[in-house]
């Protein structure tokens, strides 16, 4: 019963934001705050996240001065809902930690972990028991295996992936999804950047293009960071993506309304050199929800 | 438990997470430049283990571990304490019924600005840093110790960090903090106690020099940690001396792998030491990151701008606030090092006032 009134009414957001997505093509640049204005007061969660479900898309996320992961909670439980095989490599938190989450948006981790559709890679589990476990059993090697020493490449990370999205689950018309948070731990612990990169790309050659299926990545990156690295990645990552949220904290400060704002820098297209379309919305994180709204339209100043 | 004599209701936090299913927080401290502050938050973390019962687990590779158990401040009995912060609340209460606002009496109704909560602390102890804990309560609970010399033969000074988390693994496989023996019934935490974490006589070169030999070691090292203790029931606090760590990368990285971080500022020996905004202080609190476990949203607390003091028995973090400026000589000058100190004060969940431009008007 009220599952499926939070279905209906995502399907209901999902089409209306579609709606609004062909509306706005007309746009040259979408962050005129007039137009925005019209369409999305009182816009809930759903609108201008919920993109069609893409075949082939490589989404990158990245946040700046905040913490992005509610996005990461997000996509987990919207690829989720809709049916699709997900494999989560899930680096810097534990299981329960996803699980408490997506129970609050509607989705249990367990019962779809149980019927296969998704496969949870817990990072931090499987370094102990690379680190601390008995012998491990051969020709099944960790997919963290570079923290061992070993080899200096996440090959064992990409097979992990690949076998994990290759048997198909029930519905195979969806494509597959691989979900990433964060990309910016492995720089610390000890693969090198042009490893990561490759991961990336051969993540990106089997499933985007070999099985339909969409990628999404978390980074953290800073505009005065340090880290040449992780920049590296980040800005080799960034000409690579269909479509970026780049989740940023205010420039001024630290606001209880608004916690942020999110940029949504969508490629039209890779080859020629359109312009990307470029839409700015600020948000405000709650205990089960976000809410998006134009900037400087929060309601608290409405 | 309140880790803090004044109440800053983040650490309320730490109530919260230890007492949930699966508690586990790696909470970093960035030491100020003499170490002493972060050295009495370390001790104040410890004694609030032993006065709740928890396990502790001391890590040095400066001191050894029984001279820092031997120094942790005294509990102080319930009674005798929330008399006296009762009776301070009352007098201050009682003057103020008298005086009401002749020129601001809009204000009059305004809650007053509290600048050290203490009236709704229901969690936590308080201790008198004048005097020691007594032998006996120490020995109240279980002391796992590690000296980083007693354990490393003196050929390998490169594995410190090998050794401590592997003693950090078989402690809590051995005694059941990770629910491995389902017989134990009652389950018990485990604080951990990292002191100086980073420092060259952990065997690491991050501090000494601008492109270190392993500059993952570190980041490697709290990684199996973190996951340590998400796997058991433990806490863990970490002081690092982040001012001697030039590679500024490698402090961004350690921030991202930790659940709550806080730096202490010091103004011994600083420009600010004399500046009379600062006068009642002994430093500032930046809090740069705080845990977001289990929720979407966090707990961020109103107030960003936390300054400390050290009084004879108390360690108080306070909000810092500046009282008017009522002299004579009302000048720019001092209207300008405002500003400029106010751009280095953190605002937020690492969100930072960047620029003048944004704030002057």
């Amino acid at each position: 019963g009220e599952k499926k009134g939070r279905i209906l009414r995502f399907i209901y957001e999902a089409f209306r934001a579609l709606r609004l997505a062909k509306s706005r093509r007309e746009v040259p640049q979408g962050g005129r705050d007039g137009d925005v204005t019209a369409h999305t007061k009182g816009a809930r969660a759903a609108a201008p996240l919920a993109y069609q479900c893409g075949q082939g898309k490589f989404t990158l996320l990245r946040d700046t001065r905040t913490d992005g992961s509610f996005l990461v909670h997000h996509f987990l439980s919207f690829y989720l809902r809709a049916g699709c095989k997900v494999c989560f490599v899930a680096l810097l938190q534990s299981f329960s930690h996803y699980s408490i989450v997506a129970q609050k948006l509607g989705v249990s981790l367990a019962a779809a972990k149980e019927r296969g559709q998704l496969v949870f890679l817990e990072g931090l589990k499987s370094c102990l028991d690379l680190l601390f476990g008995e012998e491990e059993q051969p020709g099944q090697p960790s997919p963290l295996q570079f923290l061992s020493g070993g080899s200096c490449d996440l090959r064992a990370l990409f097979d992990f992936v690949r076998e994990s999205l290759s048997a198909p689950a029930g519905d195979s018309c969806k494509g597959p999804v691989l979900l990433v948070d964060d990309l910016s731990v492995l720089l610390s612990l000890g693969a090198a950047p042009v490893a990561v990169l490759d991961f990336i790309h051969y993540c990106r050659v089997c499933v985007c293009c070999q099985l339909k299926g969409n990628v999404v990545v978390l980074v953290h990156s800073n505009e005065d960071s340090e880290d040449e690295e992780n920049e590296l990645v980040v800005n080799s990552l960034c000409h690579h993506s269909d479509l970026i949220l780049w989740a940023e904290g205010l420039a001024t400060g630290f606001c209880k309304d608004v916690h942020g704002q999110i940029k949504i820098i969508k490629r039209l297209s890779l080859r020629q050199a359109e312009q990307d379309l470029v839409q700015i919305y600020q948000y405000k994180i709650q205990d089960r929800n976000v809410t998006f709204f134009a900037r400087g339209l929060s309601a608290a100043v409405l | 438990p309140k880790l803090l004599s004044a109440v800053c209701d983040l650490w309320g936090l730490w109530a919260i997470y230890l007492t949930k299913e699966n508690p586990t927080i790696l909470v970093f401290t960035e030491e100020d430049k003499y170490g002493l502050y972060s050295n009495l938050l370390f001790k104040y973390f410890l004694a609030e283990g032993i006065v709740c019962g928890h396990d502790l687990f001391v890590a040095s590779a400066k001191e050894h571990p029984d001279n820092i158990l031997k120094e942790l401040p005294a509990p102080l009995l319930d009674g005798s304490y929330r008399k006296e912060l009762g009776d301070e609340a009352a007098a201050v209460k009682s003057e103020d019924v008298q005086d009401s606002m002749k020129i601001a009496w809009r204000y009059q109704n305004l809650p007053k600005m509290e600048t050290s909560p203490t009236t709704y602390t229901k969690f936590g102890h308080y201790y008198d840093v004048s005097k020691k804990m007594s032998p006996e309560l120490c020995q109240s609970v279980k002391l796992h110790r590690f000296y980083l010399h007693e354990e490393l033969s003196s050929e390998n000074m490169n594995s410190g960090y090998a050794r401590l988390l592997q003693s950090i693994q078989r402690i809590i496989s051995q005694e059941g903090f990770d629910g491995s023996d389902p017989q134990k019934k009652q389950r018990n935490v485990l604080r951990i106690g990292i002191q100086s974490l980073g420092s060259v006589l952990w065997g690491d070169d991050v501090c000494c020099s601008d492109a270190p030999e392993d500059p993952q070691s570190l980041t490697k090292f709290l990684y199996v940690l973190r996951a340590l203790l998400r796997k058991s029931l433990s806490a863990c606090i970490v002081t690092v001396p982040a001012h001697l760590i030039q590679n500024k990368a490698i402090m961004e990285r350690v921030t991202n792998l930790s659940d709550m971080v806080v730096g202490l500022e010091s103004f011994i020996g600083s420009e600010r030491e004399t500046n009379p905004l600062y006068k009642d202080y002994h430093g500032l609190v930046h809090v740069h990151q705080i845990p977001r476990l289990n929720s979407l949203i966090c707990d961020v607390s109103d107030t960003k701008d936390l300054a400390f003091r050290l009084k004879r028995k108390q360690f108080t973090i306070e909000r810092l606030h500046l009282p008017p400026d009522l002299s004579d000589t009302v000048s720019r000058a001092s209207k300008q090092d405002l500003a400029g100190s106010a751009k280095l004060l953190s605002s937020g969940c690492g969100a930072m006032a960047i620029g003048k431009q944004h704030l002057d008007f």
